[in-house]
């Protein structure tokens, strides 16, 4: 036969990109990203006449690392049902042998993206303690998340914030975490994270990731996920991770750039969550998001000893209309006071 | 036999052999014969091409060379040694076509060898007129990145003239003569003036059957080519890494 041009080649790589969904309920609309292991879809279901998003991989088969990530992937988003997890509808295998899973569509912006129109510090750290809520939910049911930065939380059109991209994530505590599951899912929202000391059992992680793989994104991974220490990883690993997504949140600076000096409460936050040390970070997200929460109300956050001048300072900024409303009357008693005595 | 066993194998390995690898260290004379039929059926080209390149030989010694590593490669079970944990095939092939290359330079007793090696036809002037039947100029020669990138490209064209060989074969058995010829039309012809209108009104049929049949084609060509691209990969690993890119799915 005649030789295969450059061209023909790529349109045959093209072509055989798409995935076969002959026998399923979806119909292909286009091509929306491409990530490590596959490719994302925009997809119709033609049964509930809804748009979602299909996620498969590029090569055939079921029993390889990369369709026992996806297909562990999906079975944590099922399990993590959270106003700021993107919820999974379907998993399953393709014609052409393709492992795939659909979830909501999101339409909306990359965190990166939409930061940028975000003036307001005050708007930037409510944003912020929403993911916070959505990493705290997920480790309260044993998930760590291991990849959180910018490029995987979505900003959808009415404000709501969502945690993706759950490829990397692993499962602590799966015997605990499956029987909270079993009893009323209500009440595991309500449940404790578990504290440090319990998460640092490496002996109850799931093994599924435990081959010592570096896997993570560079400046938001902490050390010891850079290390490769799989086992060693618990919820300290995700509040890095939370620590650099606050200062990228903050000074829109990747962790590698030279970020503009911050507010030294926040920059104390930022520099807790991220320490080198896990045992000097946040024992949990909530802690983490207590501070923050502290800091947009005007209190003392325990990440930061102030001095006298610096507690000074805040208590005029946060009692400032009371404080000028005061000086202000007490101004006026002493002109009255002037005029009187002429 | 029907088109859809021998394209998943019918006429190379039984399918609960894994690869080429296996079929090759294999005990039995047919399969290992099998084996380096189908090694040498995606590889004769990429070889011949980069020794003419790298090495810069004449055409006729090029041929003898790559007809010379095939059969090295029976005789000094070179692909016993190979270790799909330590490299893809295709690079461990390539670093034995050099030694190859320089073992027969130094011992100056290079043979003219017959066609005993393997069952597949070598089209050497069809691979010499891809090449432009250049005459290499030793100051052009490209540095050993671009000689990799190359050798590749080279591969990964073999491949793809395979698979869409296995389609052909597939798409007669089924009576589908008319799905490759729109495949021919669309996907191979390299022709951007053309669309799936123009190939409607051609065929005088509706554009929805231009669209299902590239479809199916599509989807035929990606099945054939993972097919053969995983008989001549050492391992699951390999074949994943080997696929993602051939198709050019790395991570971007």
């Amino acid at each position: 036969m005649k030789s295969l041009s450059d061209k023909a080649i790529e349109r045959l790589r093209a072509g055989a990109d798409e995935p076969d969904l002959a026998g399923t309920r979806y119909h292909l609309l286009e091509r929306v990203a491409r990530g490590g292991m596959g490719v994302v879809y925009s997809a119709e279901d033609e049964k509930l006449e809804r748009r979602v998003a299909l996620k498969v991989l590029d090569v055939p088969g079921t029993d390889n690392d990369l369709a026992n990530r996806l297909m562990r992937e999906a079975r944590v988003l099922a399990r993590l049902e959270h106003p700021g997890i993107v919820p999974v509808h379907d998993v399953g295998t393709l014609a052409d042998g393709r492992v795939f899973y659909t979830m909501k569509f999101v339409e909306g912006q990359r965190l990166d993206n939409f930061i940028e129109a975000v003036e307001s510090v005050q708007d930037r750290l409510r944003l912020f303690l929403r993911i916070c809520e959505a990493v705290a939910f997920a480790h309260a049911r044993g998930v760590l998340h291991r990849d959180l930065k910018p490029a995987n939380i979505m900003v959808g059109p009415f404000g709501e914030v969502l945690v993706m991209d759950w490829g990397l994530a692993k499962i602590l505590h799966a015997e605990a975490a499956s029987a909270d599951c079993a009893s009323d899912p209500q009440a595991t929202i309500l449940e404790k994270p578990k504290r440090q000391d319990d998460a640092s059992d490496s002996t109850k992680s799931s093994v599924i990731t435990g081959h010592g793989t570096v896997m993570g994104t560079p400046g938001y991974m902490s050390p010891e996920q850079a290390r490769g220490e799989i086992g060693a990883l618990d919820t300290r690993s995700d509040i890095f991770s939370l620590g650099a997504l606050l200062r990228f949140i903050l000074t829109q600076k990747a962790p590698s750039g030279i970020a503009p000096r911050l507010d030294r409460s926040l920059e104390a936050i930022c520099a807790k969550a991220t320490a080198e040390q896990r045992d000097s970070r946040y024992a949990t997200v909530q802690d983490l998001g207590q501070d923050v929460s502290r800091y947009l109300d005007g209190l003392a956050v325990g990440a930061h000893r102030e001095s006298i001048f610096e507690k000074t300072a805040r208590f005029y900024r946060r009692y400032r209309f009371f404080i000028l409303l005061i000086l202000a009357y007490l101004a006026m008693r002493v002109i009255l006071l002037l005029v009187l005595k002429r | 036999m029907s088109e859809d066993k021998t394209i998943q194998g019918g006429d190379r390995f039984p399918l609960t052999r894994w690869s080429v690898i296996d079929a090759a260290r294999s005990s039995d004379k047919a399969e290992r014969i099998r084996a380096i039929d189908t090694l040498c059926a995606a590889y004769w080209k990429p070889v011949y091409k980069y020794v003419r390149l790298r090495w810069n030989r004449p055409a006729d010694d090029a041929q003898d060379l790559t007809q010379g590593f095939f059969v090295q490669l029976i005789e000094r079970s070179l692909l016993e040694k190979f270790d799909s944990a330590k490299s893809r095939l295709r690079t461990y092939l390539r670093l034995c076509v050099d030694s190859f290359v320089i073992n027969e330079e130094k011992a100056a007793k290079r043979l003219k060898r017959g066609g005993s090696v393997s069952h597949v036809a070598l089209d050497f002037a069809g691979a010499e007129e891809e090449l432009g039947g250049a005459v290499m100029d030793p100051a052009s020669i490209p540095s050993p990145e671009s000689l990799e990138e190359f050798f590749e490209k080279e591969w990964v064209r073999g491949l793809f003239e395979l698979a869409v060989e296995d389609l052909r074969k597939h798409c007669e058995a089924n009576e589908r003569e008319r799905t490759f010829r729109l495949f021919e039309e669309y996907d191979l012809a390299g022709d951007e003036t053309i669309s799936y209108e123009k190939l409607a009104a051609e065929y005088g049929i509706p554009v929805t059957d231009v669209t299902n049949a590239l479809s199916w084609a599509r989807r035929e060509f990606r099945r054939v080519a993972l097919e053969r691209l995983r008989e001549i990969c050492g391992s699951e690993e390999e074949f994943q890494r080997e696929a993602r890119s051939v198709f050019g799915w790395e991570a971007k």
